[in-house]
């Protein structure tokens, strides 16, 4: 039996695995203690805890645990990185380079450093969502200090070259900073072989709790320094002050732990799903795939319709099924999205674009039903499209002049 | 956000989609907005000449919930009330009717100015001299 409403929509969050929430329980209640107290049971025994997390966080990702800063997520993590690199090695230089399809808190997080006096350089990205590495490589000057590259994108799934960003980012001497919200947990990322410097990702993305993620700051080779952003008592090793949050850190460990153990056959799993959602949905005539189709993570798709826009076509499923969409419509700002447009799609593909995000606990039962359900509700919106009956009227809407508002 | 229940009931059940036939003298057809800017209505009014009152309407409409309910809703004011009535109605009636959220004020923007459009070009079509409308202030 089908339960619904069904939730495709796991890039934005997931929902914890019960064995996390059974990690966290006893650091509520009994074992409630202050990792920072140093000189009774609680705690030690809070500290212990920590420390276990920390190496559980810490192996996923191929780094040494005293790598690994705590903090209150990745935008916290993006803001620290940016923010820390820039003021740390203000000496040496004031340039970052970054792309235009970053998240908003690596976006945002730039613009204020322009304020501050800083260089940024945006890279414009390919139409499969990937950047031009010769033009990474010609945008590095002697003043650049950190190349800020995110591991996958958010919206369409796309995975970046890290490797061959890394080894660009070495030859010149620049350091690596890299979101990998998206990709921690979904696919092998390995800090020392994906040459990254620093990387934040986030716990509630691989189901773990919402509240907490890790910065990760590599100590050799070479040894990296932020600038604290929050002060205070000095925690994690001065680079972020504040009491750690010890139930959402043990969470977070146990939801690492998982993803290690079972990702293998998890992607096995849920690519074929999404493939089998993808194929089906791209039979519709005039759907379109946003981003590459190769270089992609395994439990996304995203998936422009033609002559239908986004949130109307949610509103035919969404109280049984909860995706999301690019429409301007779902935003405040009446902007469809940015990383659409990017990509070089034009504003009326955007609008019409829904993005599915599958998980650990999605079945073949729901991905048929969301099949179903996208399908009819296209065929429905087009026969109530002016659009869809110009197109099949064989006329060219380019030529049309529309009333712009 | 959630939509009221008027739009989910148009949303569901869209009154008059559909398409007159624009070549007949006593059709008036309003296109208005831009796939760019994610809503394109269509308003078609079929006027009986004898008597001035419009005796069919239909739409078709590209965008949200809340732009299909209020081209729906559109259609059916429009059947039966003559062209000079017709021009009388206003966008903030469609909002107060399907309680329509301030983000969502400009689909029914689109829903009077498409009603404009059609009327004007009717009477355009029938030799009468289009009629001047103030500026949506929305838009």
């Amino acid at each position: 039996m089908l339960k619904f409403p069904i939730y495709l929509d796991h890039n934005a969050t997931t929902p914890c695995d019960p064995r996390v929430v059974e990690a966290m329980i006893p650091y509520f209640t009994n074992s409630f203690g202050n990792a920072a107290s140093r000189n009774h049971p609680f705690g030690w025994q809070a500290e212990e805890a920590v420390d276990y997390a920390r190496e559980q966080v810490a192996r996923l990702i191929g780094a040494d645990p005293k790598e690994i800063i705590f903090t209150s997520g990745a935008t916290e993590g993006d803001n620290l990185a940016i923010k820390g690199v820039f003021e740390m090695y203000a000496s040496k230089g004031n340039h970052i380079i970054t792309c235009n399809i970053e998240h908003k808190a690596v976006l945002d997080t730039c613009k204020h450093v322009e304020k501050e006096g800083g260089e940024v350089t945006y890279l414009k990205v390919k139409d499969n969502g990937l950047i031009d590495l010769a033009e990474l490589e010609a945008a590095i000057k002697p003043s650049t200090i950190l190349i800020a590259i995110m591991y996958a994108n958010n919206e369409i799934g796309t995975i970046m070259p890290m490797k061959e960003i890394s080894a660009i980012a070495r030859k010149h001497g620049v350091l690596l900073f890299s979101d990998a919200t998206q990709a921690v947990g979904k696919i092998p990322v390995n800090v020392n072989k994906d040459g990254i410097d620093l990387m934040a990702f986030s716990a509630h993305k691989m189901y773990g709790p919402k509240g907490v993620g890790a910065l990760y700051v590599r100590r050799k080779n070479p040894r990296v320094k932020v600038t604290a952003q929050i002060d205070g008592g000095g925690h994690e090793r001065g680079m972020r002050s504040g009491t750690l949050n010890v139930p959402g850190i043990v969470g977070f460990g146990k939801a690492c732990e998982i993803c290690l153990n079972e990702m293998e056959e998890e992607t096995i799993r849920v690519s074929r799903l999404r493939d089998k959602l993808q194929n089906a949905l791209l039979k519709i005539e005039e759907s379109y795939l946003n981003g590459d189709i190769s270089h992609k993570l395994p439990h996304v798709t995203n998936i422009s319709f033609k002559y239908v826009e986004g949130e109307g076509l949610m509103m035919g499923f969404n109280k049984n099924i909860a995706v999301s969409s690019g429409s301007a419509c779902t935003s405040a700002s009446l902007e469809p999205s940015y990383v659409l447009k990017a990509l070089g799609l034009g504003d009326d593909l955007a609008h019409s674009s829904l993005r599915f995000g599958l998980g650990r606990f999605t079945t073949e039962e729901q991905i048929d039903y969301t099949i179903e359900q996208v399908t009819n509700t296209v065929n429905k919106l087009r026969e109530m499209s002016p659009l869809w009956e110009m197109y099949k009227e064989g006329i060219d809407l380019n030529t049309i002049e529309w009333a712009h508002h | 956000m959630a939509y009221s229940e008027k739009v989910i009931d148009h949303y569901q059940n869209p009154k008059n989609v559909g398409t007159l036939d624009k070549s007949k003298s006593n059709v008036g057809t309003g296109l208005v907005g831009a796939p760019e800017c994610g809503d394109v209505m269509r308003l078609q009014i079929e006027v009986d000449d004898a008597t001035g009152i419009i005796r069919d309407a239909k739409f078709k409409t590209f965008g949200c919930g809340s732009a299909i309910a209020s081209s729906s809703l559109a259609t059916e004011w429009l059947k039966g009330k003559s062209v000079d009535e017709a021009v009388k109605i206003d966008n903030m009636t469609i909002v107060e009717e399907l309680n329509l959220p301030p983000v969502k004020i400009h689909c029914s923007v689109l829903a009077e100015d498409a009603i404009k459009a059609a009327i004007n070009d009717y009477r355009k079509k029938n030799g009468l001299e289009e009629l001047k409308f103030d500026e949506s202030v929305i838009h």
